[in-house]
């Protein structure tokens, strides 16, 4: 078990039957998360209900899986265990972690070396690994927040002891953190567009620092709340130099989406392009209203733009999206090359893509998007809850 | 519908809630009912699938302030 970082931990679980103590070891979602970003190997043994493994599981590009439910396996683990290798790490996954801590504890106590992750699924959605892009002009930063269990990216752009804060998730306490490790504070935060498929920090990030929050008004009808008009054209400063965040209207996703252009090059582009997949046009509920601004946006106002900036978009989708390096990230010219979305030569084949026989909408997306609409106020199990799964808002 | 016996499950998380409920299930003689109360939301899919696999039925299950009641009849 050499060149692991093992907190070894002794537990007395003896609540179904026997007095046994038994050893286990815990893994962190950071830690899966570093195994994610290396392409390391893992073998999975989901123990939760079929159904939820099949609609979402830890994904990395060197993982192995097996799914037994933990109520499957009451009445021993010998069955399985021809199964589990012993040539590589074994981590036994469910919802919460109590279920993967008992049967990691049976695996155990049958004579092999058991992982199991700490807290959960719920653990897993929640991680975020901050990974640093690049340098922008006058020593500036920007920074992208992965959160791999979810698929969403939020972006930091440092400047001059001043931050923006761009598609920030749910938890606020990792961006005011970031800042304040490095001393920054934050002035602008963003919201692409109203999200659906997960909760935004931004308005509470504002709220805490005193900063600015824009959403882009025509996304906005129905918010409780007041902001600042993210419209087309809206040009910010980022600290005393010459930092520009550009605001390009860029509708389809919703009708209000807009990306921004950070320093000359970044693309920051929302829901509206991915790496191997575009936006989906009907998490509002007008799919048909919104294909030509889909279609708009991608085939003219995009090609518009300099082919040498680097796209950062706020999802993806599978891990073979990320670089080597763990970032989401890619030059716009090799989208318009690679890209299946942008290189449909037909209206009626885009259109037919994204408005028929589209993949199943995000978990509680309706509700998701009340909650960011000010209407609704879930604490924050009810908002684990809500966030549960995949955040399906593209189309490939 | 009488059941047999009532089993209190509230407060306690997964895995505990299936395994209390197959330990009594385990008491019972097939064809006789569990009534089962819980909280853990986790029960929602995981009761009627433990349940399917075990040969077990759930002949009903409702959600009131919060507890999941589920009737198992054993198979």
């Amino acid at each position: 078990m050499e060149g692991i970082i093992l907190p070894l931990k002794k537990r007395n679980y003896n609540t179904y039957g026997g007095n046994h103590l038994m050893t286990v070891i815990k893994m962190s979602a950071a830690q899966i998360a570093r195994k994610v970003v290396e392409n390391q190997p893992l073998f999975i043994l989901d123990v939760r209900n079929t159904e939820s493994y099949e609609e979402w599981k830890i994904e990395g590009r060197n993982f192995e899986y097996l799914n037994i439910p933990y109520f499957e396996l009451l009445d021993g683990v010998n069955e399985i265990l021809p199964k589990l290798p012993t040539d590589k790490e074994v981590l036994v996954v469910c919802a919460k972690e109590g279920s993967s801590l008992m049967v990691a504890e049976m695996v155990s106590d049958a004579g092999r070396d058991v992982f199991y992750l700490e807290g959960g699924m719920k653990s897993w959605s929640s991680h975020l690994e901050p990974i640093k892009l690049g340098e922008l002009t006058s020593g500036g930063e920007i920074y992208q927040f992965v959160r791999l269990g979810k698929g969403c990216l939020s972006y930091m752009i440092i400047s001059e002891g001043e931050a923006a804060i761009i598609d920030a998730v749910r938890f606020t306490d990792v961006f005011t953190n970031f800042a304040k490790e490095r001393n920054v504070s934050i002035k602008h935060v963003f919201d692409t567009h109203l999200h659906a498929d997960h909760i935004s920090g931004g308005r509470l990030i504002a709220e805490e620092t005193g900063a600015t929050y824009y959403l882009p008004p025509k996304d906005a009808d129905d918010v409780l709340f007041d902001f600042a008009p993210l419209e087309d054209g809206l040009t910010l400063k980022i600290g005393a130099s010459k930092i520009e965040v550009g605001a390009l209207y860029s509708p389809g996703h919703t009708i209000g989406s807009t990306s921004f252009i950070v320093d000359s090059t970044y693309l920051l582009t929302g829901d509206i392009l991915f790496i191997d997949s575009i936006g989906r046009p009907d998490l509002a509920g007008v799919a048909e209203d919104w294909v030509g601004d889909l279609r708009e946006t991608l085939y003219h106002r995009y090609r518009e733009l300099a082919e040498d900036l680097i796209v950062l978009p706020a999802h993806f989708m599978i891990v073979k999206e990320l670089n080597e390096d763990g970032t989401v990230a890619k030059r716009l010219g090799d989208l318009f090359k690679e890209n299946h979305g942008l290189n449909m030569e037909s209206e009626e084949e885009f259109y037919n893509t994204v408005t028929v026989n589209l993949p199943p909408q995000p978990n509680a997306y309706v509700q998701i998007r009340r909650v960011n609409m000010g209407k609704i106020t879930p604490n924050n199990d009810e908002q684990t809850e809500m966030e549960i799964g995949p955040n399906r808002c593209a189309v490939r | 519908m009488e059941s047999a016996q009532v089993l209190d499950a509230k407060g306690l998380s997964c895995p505990m809630p299936i395994i209390r409920t197959k330990k009594e299930i385990d008491k019972l003689n097939s064809g006789e009912i569990l009534e089962v109360h819980v909280t853990d939301k986790g029960a929602l899919a995981d009761m009627p699938a433990w349940a399917n696999a075990a040969g077990h039925v759930i002949l009903n299950q409702k959600e009131e302030a919060e507890v999941l009641t589920f009737l198992i009849r054993k198979g």
